[in-house]
């Protein structure tokens, strides 16, 4: 093995490095300190962030191990993403009970990431459909992780159901695919298309098949039936880490696959159309069926549908533009829902209520967390200064330059409803009291772990609205190795 | 026709049908045996194809591991060996216009591929399909790495089986 393929893998083997030695120590601690696993995942998490950017840069790109992985730019980038919301989501899983003080949820969640990563930098189907799944499977049972909770079981069992048959289908079309062409390789399917070897009629009957599995990941309706019930049963963290790494690990493998095996001989206009058409369904459901909620686990899991939809312009505008504006709004919405997610699993840990009437009088009870609330929800609106704004901009852009002003509008249309339901929430944080109680009687204690966290997502969703240039260049360089 | 596609035919009918059976019969050890019958008519597509080492694989771990560990757990766990209650719900009727629509796609799908009349080509003399795959499995040049994850994958899983069915609620 020469040093390029041995950083190809850098990231993913210092994870599973991490996860063996959780698993050696975590048993020889107390039950009191176990908690202390949260700080080695965090810990662990982040010298792997510092060690991949200084040892585990990628040159040109290279395909290595075979063609099975691609190192390049665009696998690297996503990979320090979900290394980071992983080490975000360990820290917002410490104070969760039943959940912070055992190794098992800390082992699965580096799992899970380090499928992630492999997804982000798969270029073989075989290798795609493992990271895929080494991705999920850790998901379901994190889902469920809290046994004796009704509601949780029922979320890991749903989204294991949604889970296995969207991925059945999706593995059918790998296999089709693999009929026609004769290869797994993402770049020899690429030749193998351009050299007509596959009709139009069977390539885009493949590509709706492996849709299903991509659409699920992503929560693009109409295969988001799954993510409501799950967020609002899973432990809140996880639901912030589904949400987030997961989702983007989708559009990585989203981006990849479409750009490269299916862009030749014609193609794209065919997909494109059809996912413009997914895209407006996703933000328009989303965004009409978030109002209504009352549960704020559930107004996120709809949010989060909506977002899917906006990431979908970028990839729909098929140009570099549009591949840097996916990136970079993945930076920003990953930061931003995290923070979300966060800030709802401090506050249901205190008050035990995930109803949205039961934030009244927050801004009161604990000023900082509702300012942590206002930062992550106006990002997630899409206002000024914050990251979301600057992400809609280019996504929209994108689809302005690539002749689809009619999709823009349409993401016009869905952020202004978005605000709606997001200020909604922030009114009753900021404007409503607690009836009949003194709020200054009911704080909000932020542990250490949920302290660190919000501000490192706060002041990181600030950073990417105000100092924009380098997070888009950076993506810029990312979307650059798919042309 | 030959005696490839009698025997193709066949064991196509005796898989669908099986398969069928599992979800509709009311008896779980019947629908155990039923897997049975239906994973062993994979066997039979697996051998017709030339897939020597798949064949022998898919008998030994899915019948003789897999549909056994089946029956135990089901003999182990249930006391009452029928499964009552309604087997449909109130969207079968969607569900079934949907594989239907799905089968006739993926049927058109196949129809419009131009090699679907072809015959396989003949196996070169001396091809070992068991060397290849072992080969290809630890090679750094072919599939070292997704055998390797899969290791993660199980080990993963297992950690997530033992936490689920361990934990005391």
């Amino acid at each position: 093995m020469n040093p390029t393929t041995f950083a190809a893998i850098l990231p993913e083997v210092l994870l599973l490095v991490l996860g063996i030695l959780i698993l050696v120590v975590e048993p020889f601690w107390k039950e009191k300190d176990r908690r202390n696993t949260g700080w080695l995942t965090f810990g662990g998490l982040l010298a792997i962030l510092v060690v991949s950017l200084l040892a585990g840069r990628p040159g040109e790109p290279t395909s290595v191990f075979g063609g099975t992985i691609r190192f390049d730019w665009l696998g690297f980038f996503f990979k320090m993403l979900f290394i980071f919301a992983a080490a975000m989501t360990s820290l917002f899983m410490m104070d969760v009970e039943k959940l912070g003080r055992r190794g098992e949820s800390y082992l699965l969640l580096l799992a899970s990431t380090l499928g992630m990563n492999l997804m982000a930098s798969a270029s073989d189907l075989v290798m795609l459909y493992l990271a895929i799944e080494t991705t999920s499977i850790p998901l379901y049972v994190l889902s469920g992780f809290i046994v004796d909770d009704e509601k949780s079981t029922e979320s890991g069992f749903k989204y294991l159901l949604f889970g296995a048959m969207t991925s059945a289908v999706m593995l059918y079309g790998f296999s089709l695919l693999f009929g026609f062409t004769g290869t797994t390789n993402l770049y020899e399917i690429a030749a193998a298309v351009a050299g007509a070897q596959v009709s139009t009629v069977t390539a885009l009957g493949v590509i709706a098949l492996v849709l299903v599995g991509i659409g699920f990941k992503v929560s693009l309706v109409p295969f988001h039936f799954w993510a409501p019930d799950t967020y609002e049963g899973a432990p809140t963290p996880v639901a912030g880490f589904l949400s987030t790494a997961s989702k983007a690990a989708g559009f990585a493998v989203l981006v990849r696959l479409f750009f490269i095996a299916f862009a030749k001989n014609g193609l794209a206009p065919d997909w494109t159309t059809g996912l413009a058409a997914l895209a407006t369904l996703t933000m328009t459901l989303g965004n009409l069926v978030a109002m209504t909620q009352t549960n704020i686990k559930r107004l996120l899991a709809y949010s989060s549908i909506a977002h899917a939809g906006y990431v979908m312009i970028g990839v729909v505008a098929f140009s570099n533009l549009g591949v840097t504006s996916v990136v970079f709004y993945l930076i920003a919405y990953i930061l931003t829902n995290l923070a979300a997610f966060g800030i709802v699993a401090v506050f249901s840990r205190v008050a035990g209520s995930d109803k949205i009437s039961d934030y009244a009088g927050l801004s009161r009870r604990s000023p900082w967390l509702a300012m942590a609330m206002l930062v992550a929800f106006l990002s997630l609106a899409g206002m000024p200064p914050f990251g979301g704004f600057v992400a809609k901009v280019f996504v929209f852009a994108a689809a302005v330059k690539s002749d689809l002003v009619w999709l823009a509008v349409v993401g016009v249309i869905n952020s202004i409803l978005g605000v709606y339901y997001y200020l909604t929430v922030l009114k009753v944080v900021y404007l409503y009291r607690m009836e009949g109680e003194a709020e200054e009687s009911h704080p909000i204690p932020l542990t250490r772990p949920y302290g660190i966290a919000l501000v490192v997502l706060s002041l990181g969703v600030l950073l990417i609205g105000t100092l924009f240039a380098p997070w888009f260049s950076a993506s810029g360089a990312a979307a650059l190795n798919l042309f | 026709m030959t005696a490839i596609q009698i025997i193709f035919i066949l064991s196509a009918l005796v898989i669908l049908g099986a398969a069928v059976m599992v979800v509709s019969t009311r008896n779980l050890v019947h629908a155990a045996l039923y897997l049975v019958a239906t994973l062993f008519g994979v066997a039979v597509l697996y051998a017709i194809l030339d897939a020597t080492f798949l064949t022998v694989v898919q008998v030994v771990v899915y019948i003789g591991a897999i549909a056994i560990l089946f029956i135990f757990a089901i003999m182990l766990t249930r006391r009452e060996m029928r499964d009552q209650g309604e087997q449909l719900n109130k969207g079968w009727g969607a569900a079934a216009l949907i594989g239907l629509l799905t089968f006739g796609g993926l049927f058109m799908l196949l129809n419009n591929w131009r090699g679907v009349n072809a015959t396989a080509a003949a196996l070169p003399s001396g091809f070992d399909g068991v060397v290849e795959l072992g080969t290809a499995l630890v090679s750094t040049d072919a599939f070292v790495l997704p055998f390797e994850v899969a290791s993660v994958l199980l080990l993963a899983a297992l950690i997530g089986a033992v936490y689920v069915a361990g934990t005391k609620k």
